[in-house]
């Protein structure tokens, strides 16, 4: 569509201009203002310089947090985006089954994040839960409290139960875009279960699916209140991520300087990968336009 | 709808995302020595006595209505602000649109905790502090972007045309955007209703950091309270089973709409 | 105001930053920019262009602290660089 330019359109987007600036850019401003202060109280602060920002880059329990962090997002990418364009796959088309299972798919993403946290807390003990219950049953000795790897399984598995829904309703809405002559035609030349699949659905997917990778790449960055609920970052560090351990240091330690130097190196992280994310899709967007 | 073999593998995931759900509720009307007593799949004395704790204390169900309240008037700011910005970006280019596009989205991006502590200085030092509007201006952080970005798309998909012959019509602006244009992109505004909605209720960092009594949302009330009795999971778990209610609420009434919001709004 | 625990060198720097958005805006309004291609692997505005040298120049600074100890400034003159040159050539 050929837009008109016209910077009267500055007004229309003042009201929102305003309001983010207010939530964003003050912080953001104090941020960068307090990341290079020694601060003590409002009146006894010293200037510091980079200090913090050496501090936390070489702050070996960073480094341990940061790949935690990349390691946690790439399974839950690895693992939600097939499962998710799987089950896509299998909702059905037509009748009372859709409307069924939208509601029941999207249920996971109506709880409040700590219900979730709480939910697998009960879930998985072995005394009072059903999964962690049935797990010890087995025969496997599984306790999410004292066991690292039990208590990372636990954290993975509760994103995929929570989060796997909204890449099955982002595929889901692809794939009713397609129009039914397409599977018509894929029949009559004889094509198989995986050709209709590559050829037809895949294409169709790929925008939408762009999204889903972005917005769980960004929302299991700073996954913060479910792992807080569920094992506080525990047993030891096994599950302090990113924001875990920047809220700690914020309000537990009141390490205010270090803190927002953290902050800022963490945004700026944040920002590049969405930029190249953000790009990427509008050019795509732009060669299918064209 | 006839029934065929893939159909399993949706039944299978379908009862992995509702068995944590039905054991929360199992839990929720068992007494707390059966909790603790024995590993049952139905409660053998099935009662509501921890519901009636949570409907009867003011600790517990103000914690609700002030979630309902802040989640209120944020869906309402985010649309109102979020409407004229989405339509001037469908339809004009201005200097900087796309930075400022890209600016918004990045908000949406931006990790809570980054904001968490000047926040609680911002709105301290203007005495919003432990307000409902405090939480719900904080909220649009994030919810104005999604709503803008949301919006634009409905609106892209609304052909300019009807915009021109309005005018030629003689329609003003304001006349025009509320009685025809509005109109148009109802499901869309449905649709962008339901995720501010979502986003706002199921946050607590933000909602948590900037409340102390008056405006303290539920899910802080429960996350104190496991902290201060520690054992009451009976209650725990109705209060867990109460917060998922408004949202299974909110899912039915736009159960129709979330496939196509999802594929034109690019959420 | 107190709050935010203003400093004189936050306060150049923002002002800075402040001062280059209203200098692109009136620079767009004199001579609007055109979209083009320069060693950057992408078509990109003046404005682009800005952010990516930004943005760079932000993580020049932090691998600078990160890996070496040498004086700051050193880097910030590579990071003033970089800016000129995409600007320029980007």
């Amino acid at each position: 569509m050929n837009k008109i330019t016209n910077n009267k359109a500055w007004f229309l987007v003042l009201p929102v201009f305003f309001i983010v600036a207010i939530s964003a850019i003050i912080p953001l401003m104090t941020v960068v203002n307090y990341s290079v202060q020694d601060i003590f109280d409002p009146q006894t602060r010293f200037f510091v310089g980079t200090e913090w920002f050496e501090q936390v880059l070489g702050d070996s329990r960073l480094h341990d947090a940061l790949i935690r962090q990349i390691i946690y997002t790439l399974s839950v990418l690895f693992i939600e985006i097939p499962m998710g364009i799987a089950v896509a796959l299998t909702l059905p088309r037509k009748g009372w089954g859709v409307s069924a299972s939208m509601v029941l798919l999207a249920l996971p993403l109506l709880i409040p994040w700590n219900v979730v946290g709480t939910i697998w807390q009960i879930f998985g003990r072995a005394d009072i839960g059903l999964g962690g219950y049935l797990i010890n049953l087995m025969g496997i000795d599984y306790n999410y409290a004292q066991n690292p790897m039990d208590a990372w399984v636990t954290v993975l598995v509760m994103d995929v139960w929570h989060w796997t829904s909204l890449i099955v309703l982002l595929c889901y809405a692809g794939l009713r875009s397609i129009p039914d002559a397409y599977y018509q035609a894929a029949k009559i030349d004889g094509a198989s279960r995986w050709a209709v699949f590559r050829f037809i659905q895949l294409p169709k997917m790929q925008s939408v699916l762009v999204i889903g990778v972005l917005l769980r790449f960004m929302d299991s960055f700073m996954i913060y209140t479910e792992p807080f609920v569920l094992t506080g970052g525990g047993p030891g560090n096994a599950t302090t991520f990113l924001s875990q351990f920047l809220t700690r240091m914020a309000v537990g330690q009141f390490d205010l300087g270090p803190a927002a130097a953290f902050s800022l190196i963490y945004f700026l992280i944040i920002l590049l990968v969405c930029w190249v994310f953000y790009t990427v899709v509008m050019n795509a967007g732009k060669q299918g336009e064209q | 709808m006839q029934f065929q073999k893939r159909h399993i593998g949706l039944l299978l995931y379908i009862l992995f995302l509702l068995l944590p759900i039905y054991w929360l509720f199992n839990m929720s009307i068992k007494t707390n020595t059966e909790i603790l007593g024995a590993m049952t799949l139905f409660p053998d004395n099935p009662t509501l006595a921890n519901y009636a704790t949570i409907l009867t204390d003011p600790a517990w169900y103000t914690g609700y209505i002030n979630s309902m309240i802040y989640v209120g008037i944020n869906v309402v700011i985010s649309l109102v602000v979020a409407l004229p910005a989405a339509y001037a970006f469908s339809r004009f280019n201005f200097t900087g649109d796309k930075h400022l596009f890209f600016w918004l989205l990045t908000n949406r991006m931006a990790p809570p905790a980054v904001f968490l502590l000047p926040f609680f200085q911002l709105y301290s030092s203007v005495g919003l502090f432990d307000t409902h509007i405090a939480v719900a201006l904080a909220h649009c952080l994030f919810n104005v972007p999604l709503a803008v970005w949301i919006l634009e798309g409905f609106m892209s998909g609304i052909p300019k045309e009807i915009d021109e012959t309005a005018y030629v019509d003689g329609y003003s602006f304001p006349r025009f955007f509320a009685t025809i244009f509005l109109p148009l992109i109802r499901s869309g505004i449905g649709v962008t209703a339901f995720f501010c909605f979502m986003f706002s209720w199921v946050e607590l960092l933000l909602a948590r950091t900037l409340t102390s009594v008056e405006a303290k949302p539920i899910a802080a009330t429960m996350t104190r309270t496991v902290s201060a009795s520690g054992l009451d999971w009976g209650v725990l778990a109705a209060a867990g089973v109460l917060t998922i209610v408004p949202g299974a609420l909110v899912i039915w009434f736009v159960r129709n709409y979330i496939a196509k919001g999802f594929a034109m709004g690019r959420v | 105001m107190a709050w935010m625990a203003w400093t004189p060198i936050t306060a150049v720097f923002f002002s800075c930053i402040i001062l280059m958005l209203i200098g692109m805006g009136i620079w767009q309004a004199v001579s609007p920019t055109v979209p083009r291609r320069g060693f950057l692997p992408l078509t990109t505005t003046r404005g682009d262009r800005l952010f990516i040298s930004l943005l760079g120049a932000a993580y020049i600074h932090l691998g600078w602290l990160a890996f070496t100890d040498i004086a700051l400034w050193i880097g910030s003159v590579i990071a003033l660089a970089w800016l000129v040159i995409v600007m320029r050539w980007g």
